[in-house]
C-alpha cells in the first residue's frame, strides 16, 4: 500500500481542534499539520503564536478531528454486480460516513481468489483515488469451501486475510487446514460464524417474532456452535482468527472466554446488531433482513456490553448494498444484508451518548483497534502516520436521509431515524475528500 | 340491493383481510353473525343476490388449492362478482415476472377484490401495498389464513353455541401451519383456551408465547377438550425430518377414538382438509357423523367468505363513480 504523491508537500494545517487520538489516549485541544500523504505534527502547542505564510487552514471551531475510520467489513459488489455498488460509489459513500480505509469481501463475481483479483481491486481504487480500499481472498477456490486459496501469493499481492465472505468455512478439516497454512504467511482468516446446516432455510432470528410471522428461523446457537468450534481449531493449530459480526450473547461469551484461555482470536461486530433487535423485522420489513439476523433484546444488550468491555475488538459497517428487486420481494426471498458506511459513526456514537463507551474507547474500536487486527499502519494520529482524518461533531442530532446516500444502494433499516453526531470532514491521504455542506 | 339479514352495523376499518391478528372480538363477531345469515340463504334454492353485481374478484393462487379456490369462487358468484380464476405457478415467478409485477399487472385490469395465496410468508400483505382493491388472504405460506380460521370459529359456534370458555387442542404440525396461526389468535381473541399437541420437532416451546399451552402427548393434550382440531400433515415433513415415518406418527399423534376418548363425550373433531387418512386422522372418526365437523366446515367456508366479501365490499369506491 505504499502510496507516493507527486505533488509531494502540499501543507494543511488543521486549527482550533479537539485532538482525539485512540491509539495514545490524547485528548485535547489543538492543531495537526499534514503535509502530502502524511501527518507532519499536531498538539495543543502546535501554531500557538499563528500559522506560517503558504499554508491551507481549515478552521475545526473546536470539533472533533481524530483518524479516520477503518472499517473492516465491507461489500463492494465491484466487479460483477455494479448495478448495486461499484468502488466509486462506495468510496463516495465512505468519504461521506468518515471512512478513510476499508477492507471488502471477496464474494465479488469473479471471486477474489487470485493475484489477478486482488490486483484489479488495487487497480480500480487507484483510479477512483477515494478512500483507502484494501480487500480480503477468498479462503477457499471459488469459496467452494473445499480447497484453499493460494494464500502466500495472495498476502504477497496485498489481501489482508482470507474468508469465505458471507458464507461460513463450514467444513472442519478444511478449516483446520486454512489456519494451519495461513501460519505460515501469519495470515488472518475471517470466519463468518454460522453453522449452516442450523441457519439452512432461516430468514431471521429463531423466537417468537419469526412465529409469529410464519418464517423459518436461525437459531442463536448456530453462531454459538461455530465459534466454539472454531476456538477449538485456533487452539489446536496455533492460528490467527476473526469472527466477523458477533451477534449473540452466547456468540460474544464464547470469545470472552477464548482470550481468557489467551487465544489469538478477536472479533467484531456491526451497528444493526447493537442498535436494533429481532422486532424491527414488524411486519416483514425487508430492510432489516441481515446475516446474521437481528437477534433478541438481551442479545443486543450483551453485543453492546462486549463492546464497551473490549471483548468486541472492532465495529464495521458490514456494508451490503443491494438494490430494490433483490429486496422488494416476500421476506424469504429477499438478500440479506443493510448499506452501512454512511450511517456507522453516527449509530456507533450512540453508545457514547447513552454512557455505554467513552468517546475514546468507541473511536478505538473504529480506527485502531481493526488497523491493528489487520496490520495496517492505519487508524492512528501521530507525527508520521498517514493523513487519514475525520473531522466530526459528535453532538449534532441530525435525520439520517437514506434518499441522499452516496452509495448506490438505499437499502437501510435506518432511514428516517435521528442520529446525532456528523462527519464534517474526510481527509484520506491529505486531500480532503469530502466536507459538509 | 337485497342485503341478507338484519346484522347490526359495526364498523369494520379494513380494506384487507390479511389475517386475524390485529381484529377486534367485536369485528370477528359481525363477521360470523353476517356468516350466520349467509348459511341460510345458501340453503335456499335460490342462493343468488346481486351485492357484488359488476364487481370483479379475481382468485390468484401462487399455489395449488381446491377447495379453498372453489369456496371463493362460489362465494363470489352468489354475491352476483364476476369471478377469475389464475393458477400461478410458484416456479415461473422466481424466474421472471416478480410478485408485485404480477399485482401491477393485475390493478391495471381493475379488479376489485384480490383473494391471493402464496406459499411465502406475508407475500400477500406485500403484494396489498401495490394494489388499489380490497386484497383477501387465501393462505400466505406459514403465517395466516384468517378465511380458514373463521369458518372454524362459524362452525363451533353452531355446534357449541359459543366460542369463550371452552377448549380447543389443535394437533399436528403446528410450526408450519397458517392454518393454526389463525385460528390461536382469534381462538385467543374470542377468549377460548387453546392447547398445541405434537411431538416437540413440530410444536416447538416458543409457540407458548402466542397464548397456547404445549402438550406432547395426545391423551394429555386432549384431556376434556370441547374440539380436536386436526391438521394436515405435510408429506415433505414426514420424511425424517420432523418424523421418523407415518407409522410412529400414527401410533403417537394420529387421531382414532382410542385417543379422542381422553376429550369431553361430545366433543367435536374438525379438519382443515384435505385429510390424509391413517396420517393424522383415522377414517372411522372422520366419517364419525355425531363427532366430526368436517364437512360442515366445508359448508361453513362458503358463507365465511361470503361475509367477508360483504363486508371489504362495504368499504370498497362505489361504482356510481362517486368519491366515497
Amino acid at each position: 500500500m505504499a502510496v507516493t504523491f507527486k505533488n509531494g508537500g502540499a501543507r494543511v494545517a488543521y486549527l482550533n481542534a479537539r485532538l482525539l487520538d485512540p491509539e495514545s489516549g490524547l485528548d485535547a485541544p489543538g492543531a495537526l499539520l499534514t503535509q502530502g500523504g502524511i501527518i507532519a505534527d499536531l498538539g495543543p502547542r502546535l501554531f500557538a503564536d499563528g500559522v506560517p505564510e503558504g499554508i491551507e487552514t481549515v478552521d475545526c471551531a473546536g470539533r472533533c478531528l481524530a483518524p479516520g475510520l477503518v472499517d473492516m467489513r465491507v461489500q463492494l459488489r465491484d466487479p460483477g454486480e455494479e448495478h448495486k455498488e461499484t468502488i466509486g460509489t462506495a468510496s463516495a459513500a465512505a468519504a461521506a460516513g468518515g471512512v478513510t480505509a476499508m477492507v471488502c469481501l471477496p464474494n465479488t463475481d469473479p471471486v477474489i481468489d487470485d493475484v489477478a483479483a486482488v490486483e484489479f481491486i488495487a487497480r480500480r481504487a487507484r483510479e477512483v483515488r477515494g478512500a483507502k480500499v484494501f480487500c480480503y481472498a477468498a479462503a477457499t477456490r471459488d469459496l467452494n469451501g473445499t480447497e484453499l486459496t493460494e494464500m502466500g501469493l495472495l498476502s504477497e499481492t496485498g489481501a489482508l486475510g482470507f474468508t469465505d465472505g458471507t458464507q461460513a468455512i463450514a467444513n472442519a478439516r478444511v478449516m483446520q487446514r486454512a489456519l494451519l497454512y495461513a501460519r505460515t504467511f501469519g495470515a488472518l482468516i475471517v470466519q463468518h460464524p454460522e453453522e449452516p446446516v442450523l441457519a439452512e432455510g432461516g430468514a431471521m432470528n429463531a423466537g417468537e417474532v419469526a412465529l409469529r410471522l410464519g418464517l423459518s428461523g436461525i437459531p442463536p446457537v448456530a453462531e454459538v456452535i461455530m465459534i466454539e468450534r472454531d476456538l477449538r481449531l485456533v487452539e489446536m493449530t496455533g492460528g490467527r482468527y476473526h469472527a466477523a459480526h458477533v451477534s449473540t450473547a452466547e456468540g460474544v461469551a464464547a470469545i470472552r472466554r477464548g482470550k481468557d484461555r489467551g487465544l489469538n482470536v478477536s472479533c467484531d461486530t456491526a451497528p444493526p446488531y447493537f442498535t436494533l433487535d429481532e422486532t424491527a423485522v414488524g411486519d416483514y420489513r425487508t430492510f432489516a433482513k441481515v446475516s446474521p439476523p437481528l437477534r433478541a433484546e438481551s442479545d443486543r444488550a450483551a453485543v453492546a456490553a462486549g463492546l464497551a468491555d473490549g471483548t468486541i475488538d472492532a465495529i464495521a459497517s458490514d456494508h451490503s448494498p443491494h438494490d430494490q428487486d433483490s429486496k422488494r420481494l416476500p421476506f424469504a426471498q429477499a438478500e440479506f444484508g443493510v448499506v452501512g458506511l454512511e450511517t456507522l459513526l453516527p449509530l456507533s456514537l450512540a453508545l457514547y451518548h447513552k454512557g455505554e463507551m467513552t468517546l475514546l474507547d468507541l473511536l478505538a474500536r473504529l480506527t485502531v483497534a481493526p488497523a491493528r487486527i489487520l496490520g495496517l499502519p492505519l487508524g492512528r494520529m501521530k507525527k508520521g502516520a498517514a493523513a487519514d482524518l475525520v473531522l466530526f461533531d459528535p453532538d449534532r442530532p441530525w435525520i439520517v436521509d437514506a434518499d441522499r446516500f452516496r452509495s448506490k444502494s438505499k437499502n437501510s433499516p435506518f432511514d428516517e431515524w435521528p442520529v446525532q453526531g456528523q462527519v464534517l470532514r474526510t481527509t484520506v491521504a491529505g486531500r480532503t475528500l469530502f466536507a459538509a455542506e | 340491493m337485497t342485503r341478507a339479514a338484519a346484522v347490526p352495523v359495526v364498523p369494520f376499518p379494513h380494506r384487507h383481510l390479511l389475517g386475524i391478528e390485529g381484529l377486534s372480538a367485536d369485528e370477528i363477531t359481525l363477521l360470523l353473525d353476517l356468516s350466520d345469515t349467509y348459511v341460510a340463504q345458501n340453503r335456499l334454492a335460490d342462493k343468488k343476490r346481486a351485492l357484488l353485481s359488476g364487481r370483479t374478484l379475481i382468485n390468484l393462487f401462487f399455489e395449488s388449492s381446491t377447495r379453498t379456490r372453489t369456496s371463493f369462487e362460489l362465494a363470489g358468484k352468489r354475491l352476483g362478482s364476476d369471478v377469475i380464476n389464475m393458477q400461478v405457478a410458484h416456479s415461473s415467478i422466481k424466474k421472471g415476472e416478480t410478485l408485485l409485477d404480477t399485482a401491477l399487472t393485475l390493478n391495471a385490469m381493475h379488479p376489485d377484490v384480490l383473494v391471493v395465496r402464496h406459499p411465502e410468508s406475508g407475500a400477500v400483505q406485500l403484494l396489498a401495498q401495490k394494489v388499489e382493491c380490497a386484497v383477501i388472504n387465501g393462505g400466505d405460506g406459514s403465517h395466516e389464513h384468517p378465511t380458514q380460521a373463521l369458518l372454524d370459529a362459524l362452525t363451533i359456534r353452531r355446534r357449541l353455541g359459543r366460542l369463550s370458555r371452552i377448549t380447543v387442542a389443535i394437533c399436528g404440525d403446528l410450526q408450519h401451519s397458517r392454518v393454526a396461526r389463525s385460528n390461536i389468535h382469534l381462538l385467543n381473541i374470542m377468549g377460548a383456551r387453546v392447547r398445541a399437541v405434537g411431538p416437540p420437532t413440530l410444536v416447538p416451546r416458543v409457540i407458548e408465547r402466542l397464548g397456547v399451552e404445549v402438550f406432547h402427548d395426545m391423551a394429555k393434550g386432549l384431556k376434556d377438550v370441547d374440539v380436536v382440531m386436526m391438521l394436515r400433515l405435510q408429506t415433505e415433513r414426514m420424511q425424517g425430518n420432523y418424523v421418523p415415518s407415518i407409522r410412529e406418527y400414527f401410533r403417537f399423534f394420529g387421531l382414532d377414538y382410542a385417543k379422542l376418548g381422553a376429550a369431553k363425550p361430545d366433543a367435536l373433531v374438525m379438519h382443515p382438509g384435505p385429510m390424509n387418512r391413517g396420517v393424522e386422522i383415522d377414517s372411522e372418526v372422520a366419517d364419525d357423523f355425531g363427532r366430526s365437523a368436517i364437512q360442515m366446515q366445508v359448508e361453513m367456508g362458503v358463507a365465511v367468505r361470503m361475509a367477508v366479501l360483504d363486508i371489504l365490499a362495504r368499504n370498497l369506491p362505489s361504482q356510481a363513480g362517486s368519491n366515497d
